[in-house]
């Protein structure tokens, strides 16, 4: 098998400790990329500190666009000695590996590039880094004025001098590259150059965050937890610009709590977290049910259980998600796969749970949001929200029996009737109630809300030639991962289905299950949790299972290999 | 009878209850400000005293056990053209809900938030709550309460609360004093109600408020914090009245960028589409 340069393009790892600058080189580089018209794409794994450890930036640069993470590593810019044994099982004899040997020390088979010593020529060792940037640039033969441009507008706020050192640094690492290339010590296929400087390049968070500003999200309350931090962060910082309350919570009860509290006042809220604080806000998710309030929770899901891996990536809380919450009611979960479907679900998660009155959880994890690359421009058009509330009358009745289950939704002080919210089993006007009837007739109304919800959304639809025999299943993040591995495995008979509505489950993924002659599902969790969903919902059970759990994201390479097994079982 | 009345209820509290008064009180004292009821949400968490809304012609939001503080301090910063007031009990807000009370008067929403402190729990049928006295015995506190109990204005003080009052439902006419200035303070305004349990709290009864409270005179000054805290640690007697009020500081809600520039609530404004355009555009490097 051969993972040709030409065909997935060029993976550059930056590692190094916590602090040491990796995250630097790493902005300046995949934007410079991304001007200079290659397709860049980068994810990253670290450990939960603050300082010190290892830490790894994964770009990939390639000629078309990519998605998903490659196992080799073609270029290792390593900034200490721990580094190698941390990167170990990606390093192979064509890795080439650049480090400073003043710090790394007399290792074997690294390409000596004297960082620091060049930097101090130029008078401050942190230019060492900018430097290194320079150097990676020349040797994927970068257009040098579009580096030097990008490093003025970059720094022009830091004066003149910061910017002309800036340039001569990177220029002292981009002259150094030639020489490596020149002498055949470090060589590159060619990376085709596209023109697309119509595109964006944001991560994962700020795409949830940006859909959920256009989903008309007003409100966002949190608790700090990695990995869901960054989509309140982004909104945060932008709550001047979109009329956003963002605040942090004492607690993620209080987060959700206050979410239903702004729902119910007319405003559109949402809530971002991880596996544990989610956990915290199931009692929350249960109220939601009951008082048939929407709300939009982001679940960025980690490792756990418990603590268990803070800044790593996992599948795990997908039974966390469809069994939150005391009691029956209905829910919907999303898993967006890629960029542009993160901004989208994230817009129409807040749509669905006006519409159907339900909790809608957006399924992301660490991967999803740390990752970016270049993508298209988010559309914004139509550029409406779904018009929800009605005026209230003096006859108005918050939980009105209708043939769909869906009541009417009026909010207080916007019209004349009065609006409740009960978390007691109620009658229609909101009031506590111990009518068992009148029980049984809430349950169903509040249930038929899901046939609703199952008519109305979208089908799976498949992804392959129209012989095939096998069908591999994936869900959210692993969906491009699957897709890369399965156009590099190249075969007639090999057709994807990508699900990203987890619950309900698509309607159609039944009949394409009946039809496989083999079916493989592929997760990031260790005991196959949409597996044991699809089981649930179709009596379909899986004969291979492909699953991983040890906190990264699968790669291409591996899933390959894992793939190719399972076919000729 | 009063447009906050409801036509026909069945009242889950015992006959003597405390809480009737407090009902009572509190309509009264809704009328007398002059509030629409469309222009009210009533915000309660699980208790008896958490039931209170279902008995107030209002909007109204009964939400989890000691979860009242969070959704109206939520509702509050979403439309602050309501009139929010939360209507509790000692275990639905320094029990379950002690957390939200303590971040809760640091936000200092525009809430009135009234608990009805009976010293027990009612609706669980008669276990010792935070403020129960120690050696209180229960079912479940067979050789009575060994903890300190919680001091809710000692605890707001602490916190430098808006408005710290204690009223005692034997007074009605403090009781609706109190209500009133509650309402119409700007700010987070805690009003503790000492009110009895018929049923489950044989110590604290109506005559022993009364003989164990006293209204605080002319003289005190609720404005000095020192004194205040001296306040709110006195017991037997127990003093009634404002306790506390810090200087004028402002509420959530006006600390809200959202509401620096614009006070068009929340709720009425749409998506920046223009703005969000520019964001996406501004990635395109």
């Amino acid at each position: 098998m051969t993972h040709s340069p030409e065909a997935l393009g060029i993976s550059i790892v930056l590692a190094g400790e916590a602090g040491q600058g990796i995250q630097t080189i790493e902005q300046l580089l995949t934007k410079i990329l991304k001007l200079d018209g290659y397709h860049v794409y980068a994810t990253k794994e670290y450990m939960s500190r603050v300082r010190g450890g290892t830490n790894s930036i994964s770009i990939r640069v390639a000629s078309k666009p990519v998605q998903a993470p490659l196992q080799r590593i073609d270029l290792l810019v390593a900034l200490d000695e721990k580094v190698l044994s941390h990167l170990q099982y990606r390093i192979t004899e064509e890795t080439i590996i650049v480090g400073d040997p003043e710090v790394l020390g007399a290792v074997p088979g690294i390409l000596p590039v004297p960082l620091r010593q060049m930097a101090s020529e130029l008078g401050n060792e942190m230019y060492a880094n900018t430097i290194a940037l320079g150097l990676i640039s020349g040797l994927l033969a970068v257009d040098a004025q579009v580096m030097e441009k990008y490093l003025s507008s970059r720094f022009a706020d830091k004066g003149d001098d910061v910017v002309a050192n800036n340039i001569k640094a990177a220029g002292l690492g981009y002259d150094r590259s030639w020489t490596l290339r020149e002498s055949g010590e470090v060589r590159f296929s060619e990376i085709r150059k596209h023109e697309h400087s119509n595109e964006i390049m944001v991560n994962g968070s700020e795409a949830i965050a940006m859909g959920a500003i256009a989903g008309g999200c007003q409100c966002i309350t949190s608790y700090p937890m990695t990995p869901g931090t960054g989509v309140i962060t982004f909104m945060a910082q932008h709550q001047h610009d979109f009329n956003l309350v963002v605040e942090q919570a004492e607690d993620e009860i209080a987060a959700i709590n206050m979410a239903l509290g702004a729902w119910y006042a007319g405003a559109r809220a949402m809530v971002t977290t991880s596996g544990g604080g989610f956990a915290l806000m199931t009692e929350g998710v249960s109220l939601a049910g009951m008082l048939e309030m929407p709300v939009v929770i982001h679940l960025a899901q980690r490792p756990g259980p418990a603590t268990g891996l803070p800044t790593r990536t996992e599948q795990g809380d997908l039974e966390l998600a469809l069994y939150a919450g005391h009691g029956e009611f209905p829910r919907i979960i999303l898993a967006p796969e890629s960029l542009q479907s993160a901004f989208a679900v994230s817009r129409q998660a807040f749509d669905l749970a006006d519409r159907y009155q339900v909790p809608v959880i957006i399924l992301s994890d660490q991967y999803l949001v740390d990752t970016y690359y270049n993508t298209a421009a988010f559309a914004l058009d139509p550029r409406e929200t779904l018009p929800s509330i009605v005026e209230t009358t003096e006859e108005y009745q918050r939980y009105q029996f209708t043939p769909d289950g869906i009541s009417p939704r009026g909010i207080p002080g916007r019209g004349l009737g009065l609006v409740g919210a009960d978390s007691d089993e109620h009658d229609e006007a909101a009031h506590i109630t111990e009518d068992l009837d009148l029980r049984v007739k809430m349950v169903d109304k509040r249930l038929r809300k899901l046939g609703r919800i199952k008519e109305e959304l979208p089908a799976a639809g498949l992804e392959g030639h129209k012989d095939w025999r096998t069908i591999i299943i994936s869900w959210g993040s692993v969906n491009p991962i699957v897709r890369e591995a399965v156009a590099e495995l190249n075969r007639n008979d090999v057709a994807q289905i990508a699900i990203q509505q987890v619950y309900p489950l698509p309607a159609d993924l039944h009949q394409y299950l009946k039809k496989a002659d083999r079916t493989i599902i592929v997760e990031s969790n260790a005991t196959s949790q949409m597996g044991n969903l699809i089981l649930r919902e179709t009596g379909h059970t899986f004969q291979h299972a492909i699953l991983k759990y040890n906190g990264l994201p699968f790669t291409v390479e591996e899933l390959v290999e894992n793939l190719r097994q399972c076919l000729l079982a | 009878m009063m447009h906050f009345d409801m036509e026909k209820i069945d009242i889950a509290w015992c006959p003597g209850c405390g809480n009737f008064g407090i009902l009572n009180v509190l309509k009264r004292t809704l009328v007398d400000l002059k509030i629409r009821p469309q222009d009210l949400v009533l915000v309660s968490g699980i208790g008896q005293a958490a039931k209170t809304p279902h008995y107030i012609k209002a909007n109204f939001f009964n939400g989890l056990h000691g979860r009242a503080l969070p959704p109206a301090t939520a509702i509050k910063a979403v439309n602050p053209e309501l009139k929010v007031i939360v209507t509790s009990g000692d275990g639905d807000m320094y029990g379950e809900g002690g957390n939200h009370f303590i971040h809760a008067i640091r936000r200092n929403p525009d809430l009135t938030v009234i608990v009805h402190n009976n010293m027990v729990y009612g609706l669980t049928k008669g276990q010792a709550s935070p403020t129960s006295q120690l050696g209180f015995v229960t079912p479940l506190q067979v050789d009575g309460v060994f903890e300190e109990p919680f001091n809710p204005l000692a605890v707001a003080v602490a916190l430098n609360a808006s408005f710290v009052a204690r009223t005692s439902i034997h007074d009605l006419a403090l009781t609706q004093k109190l209500f009133a200035q509650a309402i119409q303070h700007k700010g987070f305004a805690l009003v503790d109600t000492f009110t009895p349990c018929v049923s489950f709290n044989k110590v604290n009864t109506r005559q022993w408020y009364q003989e164990h409270t006293y209204i605080v005179g002319d003289d005190y000054d609720p404005q000095d914090r020192n004194e205040a805290f001296k306040k709110a640690v006195e017991a037997e007697p127990w003093p009634l009245g404002v306790i506390y009020k810090s200087p004028a500081k402002a509420s959530f809600e006006e600390n809200l960028p959202v509401y620096k520039n614009n006070k068009q609530p929340l709720i009425d404004r749409r998506v920046q589409w223009e703005k969000l355009e520019a964001l996406i555009e501004s990635k395109k490097i």
